[in-house]
């Protein structure tokens, strides 16, 4: 299993330096003793759901922990736009081979932008979990959430826990 | 016909798993490992990156190294070895051993070719399935039969029960578990060709259905040339102590093009196969008949009856089953287990039993039970996931066309 999340995280580490991304600092990265790659930049709810703050828009998506135990998926859920998700509250799906997943919302907020890319190439959730595979966009009805969410070093020793435990 | 009930999996998926929105979230199954039942191969499986996880008391890879998906792709490109030593293998042996078994499943055991075997349905007193199995007859005073990992307890409760009231009644029957021995299946295109290399005996010879006691690798092992994929290849029950020896020399004759594959995968396959699995496509409520089987009802036995919940299975040749297993393709999410299926009105017209997504086809496959009446092939469906309904259609079974070895 440990040989597979590194084959992963060396697979999103190189997809993370090669992609072209907005701004012109390539995000930093750390890899976690559980061997996938944790953002810096990022906070993270417990249901590995990741959340990246800039100005009025918060996107989010799911960690790359979380698409590794995922398995490849096949299908995403997402909601409209204009519609609105609340904190820890379902607000899609994601399908792999073998098993369906909920995704909660880390805050609370309105859907402004989906990743529609998603609906003909699932499989981005699995390559690109923090850059291609972004999920959506949402406006912050409560900043204030974002202060209970971890910060990366944090959930880089929750997901360790979690794993020593089974 | 093999395995039993893939979804309570123990997933250890670190997210929550919902398989319907009705269904409360399942919690992660904590199993400590010193619980579980062990194979032969079961560091074998550690050594080679399997990931383990409780199965019907034992601890099985869902997969290695690669995806699930590439997984299924490679079993019917290349081909797939299985530890499938958690299913429990039996023999039944005596001079009356046929005319025993025959009261117990709907086979026509006594028209088996010695050497020859058939899937069957072990059935109870309303007609419904207790499991599935393959059994052969070796010879007229001895039958090996395979049955499910979920249901051994229960069946071999169910046999000794009826083994004790027809001996005492003065027949000839007895029975010895194989504990001592390991089933592996080897499956796809390369497995005869693999396997040929490790036996002296003409594997041409030996066709889909048909059993051989022979030596291979160095042991005694008796081989069916059977599966659970639809790809030719066959289940070969070891003696446990060459187990790994076999494992070994089957991926080294292969060149690492068979590769060692695991339970996530053999779910898929079987899936896209049209092949029922016990506890999900068949339970103690479903009939033969209503499970599409009624193929394996010998023709004598449709005729004379003779085992368990017979009337209730005749009287369902004559009349029809009420409801009707079939395959479905959708659109949208894959269709899970317990899905509600409607026809195009709106109305309940069944629900799905098994499904996912086809690494093959590349798309979602399932299959379930409706209405009879609503069960033809093209017939236009909705299926409902997670309460949004996506459309469907019914469409016959295997998904995958088979490539079982016979007789040209």
């Amino acid at each position: 299993m440990a040989l597979r999340m590194w084959a992963s995280s060396t697979a999103n580490a190189l997809k993370l330096s090669s992609s072209a991304s907005k701004s012109h600092l390539l995000p930093a990265f750390s890899i976690s003793r559980c061997f996938s790659s944790v953002l810096e930049g990022l906070k993270y709810a417990n249901s590995h759901e990741w959340v990246k703050h800039e100005g009025s828009v918060a996107t989010i998506g799911i960690s790359d922990h979380a698409q590794d135990h995922l398995g490849e998926v096949v299908f995403v859920e997402l909601p409209e736009e204009k519609s609105s998700v609340s904190k820890e509250k379902n607000f899609g799906a994601v399908e792999s081979v073998k098993a369906t997943s909920e995704i909660l919302s880390p805050i609370s907020g309105e859907v402004i932008e989906v990743n529609t890319k998603l609906a003909d190439s699932p499989g981005l959730i699995n390559s690109s979990p923090y850059e291609e595979g972004w999920m959506i966009k949402v406006k912050p009805s409560n900043p204030a959430e974002l202060e209970s969410l971890m910060g990366p070093k944090e959930y880089t020793k929750f997901c360790e826990e979690e794993d020593a435990a089974h | 016909m093999r395995g039993g009930s893939l979804w309570q999996l123990g997933q250890s998926i670190t997210r929550r798993l919902a398989q319907s929105d009705k269904k409360p979230l399942s919690r992660r199954y904590f199993a400590s490992e010193a619980d579980l039942k062990k194979t032969a191969l079961y560091d074998f499986h550690v050594a080679h990156g399997g990931k383990m996880v409780p199965f019907a008391g034992w601890s099985m890879p869902i997969q290695y190294k690669d995806s699930i998906m590439d997984s299924t792709v490679n079993c019917r490109v290349n081909g797939s070895l299985f530890d499938v030593a958690h299913m429990c293998g039996l023999s039944l042996k005596g001079k009356d051993c046929v005319p025993f078994l025959e009261t117990l499943v709907v086979a026509d055991v006594a028209g088996l070719a010695p050497g020859t075997g058939s899937l069957t349905v072990f059935t109870n007193e309303k007609g419904g399935a207790i499991d599935d199995s393959v059994i052969t007859k070796v010879t007229d005073e001895h039958i090996y039969l395979v049955v499910n990992a979920g249901c051994r307890d229960k069946d071999l409760a169910h046999i000794e029960e009826h083994m004790k009231a027809f001996k005492s009644k003065g027949g000839d029957v007895s029975w010895h578990i194989h504990d001592e021995r390991s089933l592996l299946a080897l499956q796809g295109p390369l497995a005869a060709p693999v396997l040929q290399h490790l036996t002296k005996e003409d594997l041409s010879k030996l066709y889909f259905g048909q059993f051989q006691i022979l030596d291979i690798n160095g042991s005694t092992c008796f081989l069916t040339r059977t599966g659970y994929t639809g790809e030719d290849g066959f289940e070969i029950s070891v003696p446990s102590e060459h187990a790994v020896d076999l494992a070994k020399a089957i991926l080294e004759k292969s060149e690492g093009k068979v590769r060692l594959t695991g339970l996530g995968a053999r779910d898929s396959l079987r899936l896209e196969a049209g092949l029922c699995l016990y506890g999900n496509d068949m339970e103690q409520h479903i009939s033969p008949v209503e499970a599409g089987l009624t193929w394996a009802i010998g023709k004598r036995r449709r005729a004379e009856g003779g085992f368990l919940g017979a009337d209730v299975i005749l009287k369902q040749l004559q009349d029809g089953p009420t409801i009707r297993r079939v395959g479905f393709f959708s659109s949208g999410p894959p269709a899970r287990s317990h899905s509600e299926v409607h026809d195009e009105s709106g109305n309940k017209i069944g629900e799905i039993t098994s499904g996912g997504f086809s690494p093959n086809l590349k798309k979602n496959i399932a299959m379930g039970y409706v209405k009879s009446g609503q069960h033809k092939n093209g017939t236009k469906v909705k299926i409902l996931v997670r309460g949004k309904p996506y459309e469907g259609n019914i469409t016959k079974m295997p998904f995958v066309a088979t490539k079982y070895y016979k007789p040209s």
